[in-house]
Order: structure tokens, then sequence, then C-alpha cells
């Protein structure tokens, strides 16, 4: 079984408490909070005021550039508010608030096209867009534009299953529950990119699901092969996994686009068939709900604009004793202060913990052990990186190559010192693209002076 | 439920992370040594054992002293000062006076190590630092006794000294350390020598154990006792070129400080090819020393050497960037041509 990808680590994957339920619908909620940004891009403009009633898939966010996605009404009901609300992110996000009439009344102009296997794939590319389909592992960037990016250009495409975070299961059970849409989407993936077959990459810890879809794909003659990896993290991430299944690399700075490549994650190609053959946008998903802290772990079925606090009611709540919520897995999450938050396009599990996995001591310190190095894979030096950082050398850290790094933190769950070396990376390469900005600025004025002086 | 009154924290991820701390592996070093410090304490009596304690305590004291003092935090807890104690008393002899040890241990913890940063900022050894400024007193520090003594922890002792391997090394006479010690004494450690060097059987047992529980890598040892066990066998001294090697592998401080003492994280490479280089670099130095050194032992500073050169191969070696492996090898098939070349073709 082929790792491929240099490094990575292999924490426990927590995935016994939920991969084998089943996935519920969460109960409705009350009032959704539709965020304008679901995605990696401009932010959308809302095109419902307050007062309007609204239906299940009614666009409520257009989007005004061609690196965004439109977002839908999740429920049908009154759109209450306008306004910025608190978003995922930490930071408050204009929003559409909707109450929800409990109807769930279908939008009426939604509508398949007549004759799906006729589309071009440019045709497919702009129903993509119209539905707001983004990439829906985590990473939210809008779909048709990596459609219409790749065209032309791969040879490749990869469906990614592989999960990789411990805890998360939403994926899982999706390929158990609903193979169909999966192979559905598959099949538009390879007429789109006019490949014979597309690989569908699953670690090895979900036997299950791929022995499934394997025959299934023999069944249906689907244009498919099952690629089954070694269970280690970060399998699942874009440049990673095109390595474990070409054995191609990405340059640096470059997209998988550059090597032939294209990756959907599977929840974006189940989004894709239900856009073409039901004509519906993305407006609920699968969310993991786990963690210690959680009384009864669970995969729910939710609308997207869902309080976190509706999804952690649903698994009976959380210990008192927790100490930390997430959004997301516990390798890249982000930590949520407010339960009120909405869901997102690319909200895979939240998370609560009660005990104490982080670890964190009062004095971390570097012991030089290099463990750091054998774990990246993208082949840095996390070890010199940090005390670049630290010492505000930044020359040097962008030279150590500090932009490549994914921010895995493969290196930070792997360090006897207990460094923050996630943290550190992360200002780090803020602090770099301040410095350029500053120096930018500070070029155009001496251009702007020196100007002047001419005149 | 309401989730306002959760004592709720907020960090950048990842939000897990791996037992295995400092503490974890500063205890499975602690766990690997146990072995050749009962074997000291069953070839050299019970002062080795108190010896152990005295520097493990000493080095311990000396680190909270100094924290508190500085107001820094108290780091015993990552073990790091345990080990240097017990290394410290592996590297002397069994006869060590304690307040020799004591001015080891301070200069081990304070000198070398805090005044520096403290843990990871250290550039030497500092257990073989602390030897090499305890051979200020060269008496005491080449006391040697025969192997099965039975030395008291308290009270007085007959101290003669009694001729260990490297002094039959360092005259180049094989025949007499043959005749003293055969091969299988010297793999067991039935030999007088400082504490924790005798027992060859133990120290690779021990360095097998870090390597199986991945605290160290296999490139120092293997690459250092490589370097010595090639040189010995290509330049003996002697009619017996195997023989010679086998007594230089096994004599001194060479498995301990290939296992023990080169492998320490703060003072070696972080690359696995800095690692591979700096082990060649402490066995070339080692035999410099045993052939040319008017010391017949060279392990101590050959390590410490090479400890001043980990700045040095770290910052020479880097990993090959993701991503642009594959442009190198093709411009390493690309036929080169010579600026002259080009210049005749125009």
């Amino acid at each position: 079984m082929p790792q491929a990808f240099f490094g990575g680590i292999h924490p426990n994957d927590q995935k016994a408490a939920t991969n084998k339920k089943p996935i519920e619908t969460l109960p409705p909620p009350a009032r959704v909070v539709i965020p304008m940004s679901l995605h990696i891009g401009a932010p959308c403009t809302p095109c419902v005021a307050v007062g309007d009633q609204v239906t299940v898939g009614q666009k409520v966010g257009d989007a005004p550039a061609f690196i965004s996605a439109p977002v839908h009404a999740s429920i049908s009901g009154t759109v209450s508010a306008v306004e910025p609300r608190i978003h995922f992110s930490g930071v408050p996000v204009m929003s559409v608030v909707i109450e929800n009439d409990f109807n769930d009344t279908p939008c009426p102009a939604l509508a398949p096209p007549r004759n799906p296997d006729g589309l071009t794939p440019e045709q497919i590319s702009a129903l993509v867009k119209e539905a707001g389909i983004v990439g829906m592992g985590g990473a939210t960037f809008p779909t048709h534009v990596k459609i219409s990016s790749g065209l032309g250009k791969v040879d490749t495409v990869i469906v990614n299953a592989c999960e990789c975070e411990p805890y998360i299961t939403s994926d899982h059970r999706i390929l158990l529950e609903h193979p169909e849409e999966v192979l559905g989407g598959v099949r538009l993936l390879a007429r789109i990119f006019g490949v014979d077959r597309v690989h569908i990459a699953i670690e090895a810890n979900k036997a299950n699901a791929a022995e499934m879809l394997r025959l299934k794909i023999e069944e249906e003659k689907a244009p498919a092969v099952v690629d089954v990896l070694r269970t280690r993290y970060p399998q699942g991430a874009e440049k990673q996994l095109c390595q474990s299944v070409t054995g191609r690399q990405v340059p640096p700075g470059a997209l998988p686009a550059s090597i032939g490549c294209a990756v959907f994650n599977i929840v974006t190609t189940t989004a894709i068939y239900r856009a073409i053959h039901e004509g519906k946008p993305v407006t609920h998903r699968v969310v993991t709900v786990s963690g210690s802290g959680v009384h009864e772990p669970k995969n729910l079925y939710c609308p997207i604009g869902a309080p976190i606090s509706d999804l952690l009611d649903a698994c009976g709540g959380v210990k008192q004793s927790t100490f930390k919520i997430l959004m997301g897995g516990p390798m890249m999450g982000h930590s949520q202060y407010d339960m009120a938050a909405p869901i997102g396009k690319g909200t895979n599990a939240i998370l609560a913990f009660a005990d104490k996995e982080e670890r964190t001591v009062d004095y971390p310190a570097c012991i030089r052990c290099g463990k750091c190095i054998s774990v990246c894979p993208m082949h840095l030096q996390p070890v010199f990186m940090y005390q670049y950082e630290q010492a505000g050398m930044l020359p040097e850290l962008e030279a150590a190559h500090l932009p490549d790094c994914i921010e895995c933190g493969a290196c930070t769950y792997i360090c006897p010192g207990r460094l923050h070396l996630v943290q550190a990376f992360q200002a780090g390469k803020q602090k770099i693209n301040n410095a350029k900005a500053a120096a930018k600025a500070a070029a155009e004025a001496a251009r702007a002076a020196s100007d002047k002086k001419e005149d | 439920m309401d989730y306002k009154d959760l004592n709720l924290i907020g960090s950048s991820s990842p939000h897990i992370r791996t037992r295995d701390g400092a503490g974890h592996i500063m205890g499975e070093v602690l766990i690997a040594m146990v072995l050749p410090l009962a074997f000291a304490v069953y070839n050299f009596g019970p002062r080795a054992l108190s010896t152990a304690a005295v520097s493990v305590a000493g080095c311990c004291l000396f680190e909270l002293l100094y924290r508190l003092m500085m107001k820094k935090g108290n780091t015993l807890g990552d073990l790091s000062a345990a080990v240097t104690g017990v290394l410290i008393a592996f590297v002397c002899p069994v006869t060590i006076p304690y307040w020799i040890l004591l001015i080891g241990d301070f200069f081990a913890i304070v000198v070398v190590k805090q005044l520096f940063g403290g843990v990871g900022k250290n550039f030497l050894n500092p257990a073989l630092a602390a030897r090499a400024f305890m051979l200020s007193w060269a008496g005491e520090m080449t006391t040697w006794v025969g192997p099965r003594s039975t030395i008291p922890a308290w009270g007085s002792f007959d101290a003669a000294t009694y001729p260990t391997p490297m002094s039959f090394l360092h005259e180049g006479n094989l025949s007499g350390l043959q005749q003293m010690y055969d091969i299988p004494k010297m793999f067991v450690g039935l030999t007088g020598g400082s504490m924790g060097e005798v027992s060859a059987l133990l120290l690779i047992l021990g360095g097998l154990f870090l390597i199986w529980r991945k605290v160290i890598t296999w490139y120092i040892p293997v690459s250092y006792i490589g370097t010595v066990a090639l040189l010995t066998f290509l330049f003996p001294r002697g009619n017996d070129p195997l023989q010679w090697m086998l007594y230089n592998l096994l004599g001194g401080g060479l498995l301990l400080g290939a296992f023990f003492m080169a492998t320490d994280y703060v003072t070696s490479p972080v690359s696995h090819l800095g690692q591979a280089i700096f082990g060649i670099g402490c066995g070339l130095i080692t035999v410099f020393i045993r052939y040319f050194g008017s010391y017949n032992e060279g392990v101590c500073y050959a390590i410490l050497f090479m400890n001043l050169t980990v700045w040095l191969i770290d910052k020479s070696i880097k990993p090959h960037r993701f991503g642009v492996v594959k442009a190198k090898a093709e411009r390493r098939r690309k036929p080169r041509q010579s600026p002259k070349k080009e210049a005749l073709k125009k």
C-alpha cells in the first residue's frame, strides 16, 4: 500500500465514535443565519430584503465576481434581518437571517436541466457556479473556478474521500449511504475532463466503503477506480494526494492543474451530481458532531446556516468540563467561542473537547530533536523556521520557504517541546505579507515624490 | 443548553498533540541507562549507585536553584537534568570524590546549559563538557579500579590504579591486552574503566531500545561506530586487524558515546544526512586522538569538537523543496553547455 508522500503523522483516528452511526437529520432550526462569505473569494451581495418570503434553494446572495459562489436559503420562511452576524471565522460578516416557517417549501424556480447528459463542460461549470458549489472538504474554493481553469489541462481527476483528520466520519457515511450520488458525480467529472476513469482515493481505515464502492463500480461499469491509500495524515491534503495518486509534485505556488491533476472532495462530487441531475443548489451538508465533550456523538444532516448550538443540542449537549469547541477537524479546525455562529459549506465536523488532548506546557522549549523535519509533508524545516520567526528574521524566513507551508499541523502535533509552530508560521506569513505591502507602499510613495520633483 | 457559561479557550490549530513530550523521551533515555547502571553496581560495587544518585541530585538541584534565582519556571519535569546527571556519573571513575562530581554537575547545568538559555540552547553536550572540565583533577579522574571490585558508598577504599583496556590500546600493546582481557570479557564488560562505559553488551541493548522506541535514529551510532571500525581495521597496530578493531570498538567510551552522547538532540544535526556526517566526523576524530594524541581516549573530545560544527552542518543541508525535485532532475539530464561553447556558436 503506497504512502507516496514524505513525512506525515498517524494520530489515533477516533472515528469509531461515529463511523457506524447512520446520518440523522437535524431537527429543524428556528432560524438560520446565511453568511455572505461561505467560500474563498469575493463575498456575495444580499439579494433579498427584510420581510421577504424565501423558499428552500432560493438565492439570497449574488456572487459579484468570478472567484465567488452564490449562497442560497436552506429553509423556507421570512427574512428577519440582513446585517453583520458572528461568523465561524470569529468576526461579524454580512448575513441573511431567516425565520423558519417549518414548511420546507422548495423553491419553484429550481428544476434540473432537460438533458443533463447533453451539457457541455462550460454549461456544467456555469450550473455548478449557480448552485453555489465550493470545495466542501473545508477549503471552500469555488468549484466552477477549478473546473474552468482545469479544462484542457487535466489528465487525472481525483475524488478525495481520504478524510484523514481524526474524528470526522461525514465523508465515510456519505460513501456508505449515498454511493449512487458519488458515482453520478464521478460520471459527470469524467465527462467534464474527458478522462476514462476517475480515481476515488480512500484511506485504508475505510475499507468497508472502498470494498462497497468497488463492487458498485463493477456492477454499474462506472468510469472510476478506487485507490486505497495508507492511513496517514495529511493524506487528504490536495498536494499530497496528487503525489500519492500520480507521483507528481505540485510546484511551489502552483495549482494541481499545472501537473494535470484536479482534486474534488467527495461531498463536492455529490453536490455536482445533485446540481446537474436534480437542479438543487448547496443548502445542506453532513456534519460529524463528536469529541470527548459530546454526550452522544452523531452524523447530522443539517441546513447550512444552522447555529452550532443546535447541532450540539441534537447530540445531547456538551459536558460542563468542555474547554474547547472546534469547527472542522482537530488538526486544522478553528476554535469557536460563540455557539450562535452558523455552520458553513465547508463544515465537516463540530468537535467538543473535555479532555486535555492539547497537552500544552507552561514553558515550550525546542530540544532540536528534528522530528518536525521528518514529518513535514512539504519538505520544510520547521525547527529553523520557528527560530527565524521568533527572531523576526523575515528574509531568512522566506528563504526557508515558509510560504510553502500548508499549515497541516503535523510538526506541532509531533513536537515534544510543545512549541506552537503553526501559530508562529501563520504569524510569520502575515509578517512577510505586511512587510511586502509596506515596501510596495514606500516604493510608490518614493515614485510619487520623484514625479513631483520633476514637475 | 446554554453554552455561554462554558469556560472555552481559543487557540491556533492543531488541537491535539502526541503523548510523547520531552519528559517521555528523556524518561526513555533513563530507562535505557538502567541496565548499564545496574552492571556498574555489579562490577564496581555500591559506590556506583551512590555516585549516580549524587550526580542526579546535584544536577536537579542546580537546575532548580538557577531557575528559581532567575525567576524562570521549573523545568525539572523534562527530565533532561536527570539524564545529564546519570551521564556525568557514567563518564567518571567509580572512585571520583563526590565534591568533584558536584562541581561537574554545576558546570554542566549552570555554565554549559542554563547560561545559554536552558534546555535546547546549549551548544555542547553538558555531560561531556563537564567531563572535560573535571579533568582539571586529572589524578582523581584517571584512578581506575579493576573489575568485580566492591567499592563502598562511604568510607575508605583501596584506590590503586589499575590498567584499563585503553592504556594498552594507547601503547599499541595488543598482545598484553589480549592476555589481560579476552574479547568475551570486553563484550560483557568485566574490565576497568569509567562507570558506564564498560559493558558493551548492555550499552548496545540500551541503544537498540532507544532506536526501537524512535527516541534516536540509527544514523549517528552506525556512522560513528562504522567509521571507527573501518579506520582501525585498515590501520591496525599489531598483526591482527580484526582483533585490533574489536578491542577498539569494545574498549573505552565509544559505545556509550555513540549511543547516548553523540545522539543528544540538542547538540547534533537535525537532518538525517547531517547526522551521518556528524557521526563520521566523530569517528575520524576519535581514531585520530586514540592514535596520535597524548591522552588515550578520544570519544569525549571528538564529540565535543563535532558539537561545535553542528550549526555549519545544519546550515549547509537543506531538504529538496516540494515540487522542484523533478525540475532539478531534468536540469541534470540536459547536457551542460559551457559559456565558452555558447560564445563560439555566436
